[in-house]
C-alpha cells in the first residue's frame, strides 16, 4: 500500500504579536508573516518604553545620573552602576580604593545571578514548569533580601558612588551571604533534577532558536547568547577590570547555540558567580570604600555642620557636581547579558555632554529574527524569553 | 599624555593618507578618518591580520553643534575577539549633507544600530537596507539627541495608523460588523 502525503496548499498569513502581550514580559512587537504556524519572517519592532536615557543625562549632572542607570536593565541594576560609576572615574583618571573594588565585585556578581534567575526562571514558568518559576523566585527573593540589606532598596538601588560607595555592607553580610547561597545551591539542584532530563522540557528549547557562531559574530551578540554558541567572550576574562583578575571563575560555554545551550550556560553562570561572590568576601580588606578626595566624594556630615570648608565642600559638590575633565572614553562591563559598555563624552562643563550605552539586548534583539525564523509561532516565546530582553535597556 | 601606541603606530603607516587624527586618551585608541571610501578602510581594518578588528562593538553620534566644525560625528568602536584590543573610530559628517556609507554589508549587527543613529540624529546611511526609525515613531518631528532639539518639546498628536490587510484586522472587522448586525437587529425589534 501506498500512502501519498499531499502539501495542503500554504498561504502567507500577517500576525502582529504584541506590543502588550500576555506571553512576552516587556512590550515589544512582532510583526510575523506565517505560513501556517510556520514563521517565515519577522520584524522586530522595539521602543515602547523608550524614555529619552541620554537627553536625560545630558540635563542632569554627573551623580544624578546614577538613579537613571538604575533604570536601565532592572533586573541587574547594580552591574549599571558600577558600568557608569567605572566609566566616570576612567574618565577622571582615578582609582577606588581595594575594599571599594572587592564589594563591587560582591555586588555585580549578586546582580548577576539576580538577573539569571529572573529569565531562566520565567523562560521556565513560560514552558509550563511553574514549579521551577516558583523555585527560582524563591531564590532570587533570597538574593533579593541580600541586595535590600545591602542598599537599602530592591530594584532602584543607586549604591555605587563616583570614586567609592554609598556604605559599607551590614555587618553580618557573611552570615546573609552563606545561608541564601546553601538555599540558592539547593533550589538549583532542585530545579536541576525537575529540567535538565525533562523530556518535555528539552524538546521545547532544544534545537530552536538556532545561532550560529559566525552569524552571532556578525551581530555583535555578547554574554550568554554569544557564549551559549561556544565562543569565549566574557569582558571579566577579555578585559579584566576591579579585582576579576584575582578570582578563579570558569566561563561557561555552550556547543549549538540554542535555547537549551543559552539556557544551561546561565544556570552554570549562577554558580560561577557565587564562587566569585566567595572568594571576594573571604579576600575583602579592610579599609575605606570612599575615595578621600574632595573634590569627589561627600565630605563627613561632622565636618559639614561643624567646619566652613565642610559646608562649602558639601555645597559645591551638591549644587555644581564633580567636575569631569573634557575628554570621550568607552568603558565597558559583563553585564547580566552581555557586554554592558559606557561610551562618555564630557566637554568640561559639570554635565555630562554625551552619555551612549551600549545596550546588550537591543543588540541581542536585532539577531531575533535570525534565530525564530522556520520555526513555529510557539517557540517565539522561548527564545525571546531567553534573550532576556529587558525594555528599560533595550528601548532606553 | 600621548604615548606611542603600536596598533596606532601601524594604522597611521598603511594609511596615511586617510586617517585625519589620532590620539590614545586614557588608553582608548583613536583615529578620525574622512567619510568617503569609508566601507572600504573598515574592511581592510576587519580583514588585515594584524588588526583583525572582527567585531563591531557599537555605533553611535555625538552633535558638536557650536563647538566643532563639522557638527556631527559618527562614533565607531571596533573589537578583536582574537588579539584583544579596541578601535574607537571618529568620522566627521557636515551638517547640511549628513550621510556616511553603511556597514551593513560588512556586519549585520550594524543595521540596527545605524537606524538608532538615523533615528536619533537624522545621519543617514548609504547604502542601508531598510533605514527607518527604530525607537521612536515615523511620525516624530526632529532628532531628539541633536542639540538644538529642545528637552521639553512636545510632538504633535498623530491620528492612528491605518493597518491593513492583516489577519487580526479582518478578524476584528468581521466581529465589529457581527456586532454591529446583531445590535441593529435587536434594535429593529
Amino acid at each position: 500500500m501506498k500512502t501519498t502525503v499531499k502539501e495542503l496548499p500554504g498561504e502567507t498569513m500577517e500576525l502582529q504579536m504584541g506590543p502588550s502581550h500576555p506571553a512576552t514580559h516587556g512590550t515589544i512587537k512582532f510583526n510575523l508573516k506565517l505560513e501556517g504556524e510556520k514563521v517565515l519572517d519577522c520584524d522586530v519592532e522595539v521602543g515602547f518604553l523608550h524614555r529619552g536615557f541620554a537627553k536625560s543625562c545630558e540635563q542632569a549632572i554627573w551623580t544624578q545620573v546614577i538613579p537613571y542607570t538604575d533604570r536601565l536593565n532592572y533586573a541587574s541594576p547594580l552591574i549599571n552602576n558600577v558600568g557608569y560609576a567605572m566609566a566616570v572615574e576612567k574618565l577622571l583618571g582615578i582609582e577606588t580604593p581595594p575594599r571599594c573594588r572587592f564589594i563591587r565585585v560582591i555586588v555585580s556578581e549578586l546582580s548577576r545571578i539576580f538577573d539569571h534567575l529572573t529569565c531562566c526562571g520565567m523562560s521556565a514558568s513560560e514552558l509550563g514548569a511553574i514549579t521551577v518559576g516558583f523555585y527560582m523566585m524563591e531564590a532570587r527573593e533570597l538574593i533579593m533580601r541580600i541586595v535590600e540589606a545591602v542598599t537599602g532598596a530592591r530594584l532602584t538601588v543607586t549604591y555605587v558612588r563616583i570614586g567609592g560607595l554609598k556604605h559599607d555592607l551590614p555587618h553580618d553580610f557573611d552570615d546573609q551571604v552563606g545561608r541564601a547561597f546553601e538555599k540558592v545551591r539547593r533550589i538549583l539542584a532542585d530545579c536541576d533534577r525537575l529540567l535538565s532530563r525533562n523530556r518535555i522540557f528539552i524538546d521545547r528549547v532544544s534545537n530552536v532558536g538556532v545561532i550560529s557562531k559566525e552569524t552571532a559574530l556578525a551581530y555583535g551578540l555578547t554574554g550568554p547568547l554569544l557564549r551559549a554558541t561556544g565562543v569565549s567572550y566574557d569582558v571579566r576574562k577579555a578585559d579584566p577590570y576591579l579585582v576579576y583578575n584575582q578570582m578563579e571563575f570558569e566561563v561557561p560555554l555552550g556547543v549549538k547555540g540554542d535555547n537549551y545551550d543559552r539556557f544551561v550556560v546561565r544556570i552554570q553562570e549562577i554558580e560561577q558567580s557565587m564562587r566569585i561572590v566567595e572568594q571576594a568576601l573571604k579576600r575583602l580588606p579592610p579599609g575605606p570604600i570612599m575615595l578621600e578626595d574632595p573634590r569627589i566624594a561627600l565630605p563627613e556630615k561632622e565636618k559639614v555642620y561643624n567646619s566652613i570648608e565642610g559646608l562649602m565642600n558639601h555645597f559645591k559638590l551638591i549644587m555644581e557636581g564633580i567636575k569631569v575633565p573634557p575628554g570621550e572614553v568607552y568603558f565597558a562591563v559583563e553585564g547580566g547579558n552581555g557586554e554592558l559598555g559606557f561610551y562618555i563624552v564630557s566637554d568640561g562643563g559639570g554635565r555630562p555632554y554625551r552619555i551612549r550605552v551600549r545596550p546588550p539586548s537591543f543588540i541581542g534583539m536585532s539577531a531575533f529574527h535570525e534565530m525564530i525564523k522556520g520555526h513555529m509561532v510557539a517557540d517565539i516565546v522561548p527564545t525571546f524569553g531567553m534573550i532576556n530582553m529587558i525594555g528599560g535597556e533595550c528601548d532606553r | 599624555m600621548e604615548r606611542v601606541n603600536p596598533t596606532i603606530e601601524y594604522l597611521q603607516e598603511k594609511f596615511a593618507a586617510k586617517i585625519l587624527d589620532s590620539h590614545a586618551f586614557r588608553g582608548d585608541d583613536t583615529i578620525v578618518i574622512s567619510g568617503a571610501g569609508l566601507r572600504e578602510f573598515f574592511r581592510s581594518l576587519k580583514e588585515d591580520p594584524k588588526l583583525d578588528f572582527n567585531f563591531l562593538t557599537d555605533i553611535t553620534a555625538v552633535d558638536y553643534l557650536g563647538k566643532k566644525e563639522p557638527r556631527f560625528e559618527v562614533v565607531y568602536h571596533l573589537y578583536s575577539l582574537l588579539l584583544k584590543h579596541r578601535l574607537r573610530i571618529k568620522v566627521p559628517v557636515p551638517e547640511e549633507d549628513p550621510v556616511v556609507e553603511s556597514l551593513t554589508p560588512l556586519w549585520r549587527g550594524a543595521d540596527w544600530l545605524e537606524r538608532e543613529v538615523w533615528d536619533m540624529f537624522g545621519i543617514r546611511f548609504h547604502g542601508h537596507p531598510d533605514l527607518r526609525r527604530i525607537l521612536l515613531y515615523e511620525e516624530f518631528q526632529g532628532y531628539p539627541l541633536r542639540k538644538d532639539y529642545p528637552v521639553n518639546q512636545c510632538q504633535p498628536l498623530v491620528p492612528e495608523r491605518e493597518v491593513q490587510d492583516t489577519f487580526v484586522d479582518q478578524r476584528s472587522h468581521n466581529k465589529l460588523m457581527q456586532l454591529q448586525h446583531n445590535i441593529g437587529a435587536k434594535s429593529r425589534s
